[in-house]
Order: structure tokens, then sequence, then C-alpha cells
């Protein structure tokens, strides 16, 4: 019994010991990303291409993930409210959650899932067929050339879809709660432009979107460019990147919620 | 200074992985404009040995200069400065696949150069030209065959016109065609650049025909070096048995195990 017990504590140990090597690691490579991010702003294309493979090409997802969830939250809102008698407050529970809360993070995490795991792919693969060394003895740095430019791409997608997140969530909440149930369409509307507040809730909402690009960012191209370069070194390492992604997410969420709205 | 005649100069290195061995008390010199080639059956550490001297890994002992300067203590703006005179061929031609074959033979000109784009065409097409691939400019990696994969990256490789060209494995999973074409073109762009060249391979017979002198690797260490005529009639029994192909001899065909009949054994003593 006292042997199980060891070999579980050496176990435990050995596992953390672990996640924080691997955390080491990924500090470092921070670190280095920022040191040779130089050429993703001297030379913009290289970004700008990154920002259209990251974030343009998640449109689509977002756009039709937002519209649901908007509809999703004007029928239950609806359902609730009126209970109380307060069906025209519609308009400021929709955009309080999704500016917010939904925004943010449901569009992180979709991120994650749809652009992360390409990013994390692509470098890995890159890497498994010595694409990366080869540019490498070229005297081209790939850090900079590639995985720069892949990791700001996503720092400054994340933002620009989040906010689109919220905007098309608020018109799925307007259509089924205004066009489709018939709540008041002045009172959906002046309420909520009364009860948001910029600095408060989107500026705040927007910090947080960007504070969840750099995390899931950081972790796809560090998990691609850490890649064991065999076909299950790859997959295991997108896996990784989904699932660690989504973890950071939420665990930043609930901080980044708790110093920015303790107040309420 | 004196101008030395060596470009790679090797004097017992060393290296290893943590407990592992992989190259011991290895010596070279490999003269400027020759076509040198480094031969040894599969492990022995030749493709070790060209990271090395490529500064991609760092020795564990022993000294490796290019040019006059040490590599293992070069600052990464000089071997970076090292590289672009450095043409390195993939063993399975490592091309970008996101974009076409052109712009793969044009990258390290976009990178390196300010070459205006009516230039950098022009330069282009004379590489692909030269490796005759000229009309699959427009095709994308995933389109070509092993050996023409294996030519792109070969112009690729020089398109900076490199005083050293290293390439590793050219001709692994080629057919006897392709084989032929490589090794031609190999020997043309030594010559045609006046260039020195570097061939990792266990090719024999390619390799012999091919190249001016010969280092012959075995388990991590330099077991003969000569001529080609010199390892076709060497005694070392390694070389021997590698030259003519040998199934039985110093080199093992099984990796080390326990005997055989006793392990049949445990297994029936465990059913």
């Amino acid at each position: 019994m006292p042997e199980r017990l060891f070999s579980a504590v050496a176990g435990l140990g050995h596992s953390l010991n672990n996640v924080f090597q691997r955390l080491g690691f990924a500090a470092r490579f921070f670190m280095m990303l920022l040191r040779y991010s130089g050429q993703s702003f001297c030379r913009f294309r290289l970004t700008v291409r990154e920002i259209y493979f990251s974030g343009f090409q998640s449109l689509l997802i977002m756009l039709v993930s937002s519209l649901f969830i908007g509809m999703v939250l004007g029928l239950q809102g609806f359902e609730t409210l009126q209970r109380f008698g307060s069906a025209d407050a519609l308009g400021v529970m929709v955009a309080l959650s999704l500016t917010r809360e939904l925004g943010p993070v449901v569009a992180a995490l979709l991120f994650a899932s749809r652009a992360g795991s390409s990013i994390t792919a692509e470098i890995g693969l890159m890497k498994a067929t010595e694409q990366l060394m080869a540019m490498d003895m070229m005297a081209i740095n790939p850090i900079a050339r590639v995985v720069a430019p892949k990791f700001w791409g996503g720092v400054l997608s994340m933002p620009l879809l989040a906010s689109l997140f919220s905007a098309i969530g608020i018109f799925g909440g307007y259509l089924i709660g205004v066009v489709f149930i018939g709540v008041d369409e002045g009172a959906f509307w002046s309420q909520m432009q009364g009860a948001v507040d910029f600095r408060f809730d989107i500026w705040n909402g927007i910090i947080k979107s960007f504070v969840f690009g750099i995390a899931v960012s950081l972790i796809a191209v560090f998990e691609g460019y850490d890649a064991i370069p065999t076909a299950e070194g790859v997959s295991a390492s997108i896996r990784r990147t989904v699932v660690n992604s989504a973890l950071t997410i939420l665990a930043l969420d609930f901080v980044l919620t708790s110093f920015m709205f303790r107040g309420l | 200074m004196p101008f030395d005649d060596r470009l790679i100069h090797i004097d017992k290195l060393d290296f290893s992985y943590d407990d592992r061995v992989i190259l011991r008390d290895v010596s070279m010199e490999i003269p400027r404009g020759k076509l040198v080639a480094i031969m040894g059956n599969s492990g022995c550490g030749k493709t070790t040995l060209l990271r090395l001297i490529g500064g991609q890994l760092k020795p564990t002992g022993g000294f490796l200069s290019v040019d006059g300067q040490s590599v293992p203590d070069m600052p990464l703006s000089n071997l970076y400065a090292l590289r672009r005179r450095i043409g390195m061929l993939f063993q399975f031609g490592a091309l970008f696949t996101d974009i076409s074959v052109f712009d793969n033979v044009a990258y390290p000109i976009r990178e390196h150069t300010r070459l205006p784009e009516e230039i950098i065409y022009d330069l282009v097409l004379m590489k692909l030209n030269a490796v005759g691939l000229r009309g699959a400019q427009g095709l994308m990696p995933s389109e070509l065959s092993g050996g023409m994969a294996r030519r792109v990256a070969l112009a690729r490789a020089v398109a900076l016109d490199p005083s050293l060209i290293m390439y590793d494995e050219p001709f692994t999973g080629l057919d006897p065609i392709s084989m032929g074409v490589i090794g031609q073109l190999i020997r043309k762009l030594n010559d045609a650049l006046g260039a020195t060249t570097l061939l990792v391979t266990h090719d024999v017979q390619e390799a012999l025909d091919l190249v001016d002198y010969v280092y012959f690797m075995s388990g991590g260490e330099v077991v003969a070096h000569g001529t080609p005529d010199e390892i076709r009639k060497a005694s070392d029994p390694v070389v021997h048995q590698f030259v003519h192909g040998e199934a039985d001899g110093p080199l093992r065909f099984h990796f080390p195990a326990p005997p055989f009949g006793a392990e049949l054994m445990r297994e029936r003593a465990n059913a």
C-alpha cells in the first residue's frame, strides 16, 4: 500500500514537473517571439495574409454561430423577462450578455478550434517535412518569417471577430425578440442604448478578446513549433491546442471578469 | 592570413545526444572546388555531420570551421551570414507546399536581395532551366514527382549561387533515370558554379562515379577515406562489405538482441 502511494505521489510530481517545464519553454518561446516580431510589422503584408487566413476565413462559422446564439438569447431572455413584466429589457439583456461575456468567450473558443488548430497543424507539418529547417538553412529565421506573423495575425483578428460576433448576436436577439415575438422596437434599442456603457461594457469585452487572442495564438504557434515531427506528434499538438486554449480562455475569463466587474 | 585551401576543416569532432554517442573523433578536410562524398550505412551519423557543419547542432567536442570561421562559436548573425553562402538540398526536398515551383525557387532571392521582380523572374527561369523544369514553373509541389521535387529543391538550393552546396541523400527513392539526372546535375552545378560540394549518400556506385574524394563512416567514426578508386580497392572489411553490398560482415543486419532460441523458449515458458 505505501509503495502504491509513493508511486502515485511520484507520478503526480512528475506530471507537475512536466507542466512547469512546458510552461517555462512556452515563456521562453514567447520572449523569442516578441524579439523576432519586428518583421511582422515592417513587412505588414505577412501579418495581413495571416489575418486573412485566421480571421477572415473564420468569419462564416463566427457569424452563423453568433446569429444562433443571439436568437437563443432572444427566446430564453423573453421567456424569463416576461414573467417579471420586463420584456422591454430584452435588448439590454442580449447586449450585455454578448458584449461582456458570450462575444469574447465563444468567439475565442471558436477561434481556437477553427484557426488555432489549423495554425498548429500548419507549423507542425512544416516542421515534420523539414520546411522550417530548410528555411533556417537559407538564413531565414522561421520564428520571424512564419511564427510571428501567424501569432500577430491571430492577436489582431480576435477583437475584430469578437466585436462582429457580438453585433450579429444582438441582431439575432432583435430578429427573434422584435420581429418574431413583437417586443417594442423602440424599447429594445433605447433601453440597450441607455444601459450599455461603452467603456465599461464594450471596451472591457474588447480587452478580454485581445487577451484571449494572445493566449490562443501563443498556444497554437507554440504547440505547432514544439510538435514531435511525426503524424502522431502533430495530431497530439492539435489536440493540446484545442484543449489548452479552451481551458485557458475559461480560466482567464474568470480572472478578467473578477477584476473588471467586481464592483457590481 | 594565408589562403586556406580547405573550405571545411573538422578535427576530432564529437557529438552525442545525452549519453548516446553519434560522432566520435571525426576529422575531415574538404578542399575548395571539390565534390566530396560522405558515405556509410544508415544511422552512422552522416546527416548529423551536415547539421553540425550548417550550425544547426552544436558539437560536444572538437573543432569545426567553414571558410576559416569556427561554426559552433559563431553568433546567430554571423551564422546566418555564412548560411547565405551555403545551399542545402534536403532528403525529401523540403519544398514549401503552399507556394508554386517558381515561388519556391524565388523565395531565397526575394528574402535576401532587393532585386526587382523582372530580374528575379529571369534568375528563377535560369535556375529552373538548369534543372530542366522551366516548363513546370507554375505547378504546385504536390503536382511534382519525387525526382522533379528534388530537382526543384536543387534549383532553390543554388538560387543564390552558393560557395558550398550540401546534399543530404539526394538519390533516396529515385528511379535510375532520375538518379542519373540528379547525379549529372550535382557534378555540373559544382563545376559551373566553382562551388564546393558535400554529398551525403549511401548509394555507392552512383556516388563513386561522381565524386572526387570519399570519406567513409561507420558507427560515428571515419573508417576510411580516399579517391573513389582507392575506396573500391579498400581492404577495410566495413568498406568492402558496403561497396560490394554483402549481407554478412562487420555491419550486422540484425539489431542487437538476445539469442533467438532463448527468446522463443521464454515465450513458451510464459504461455
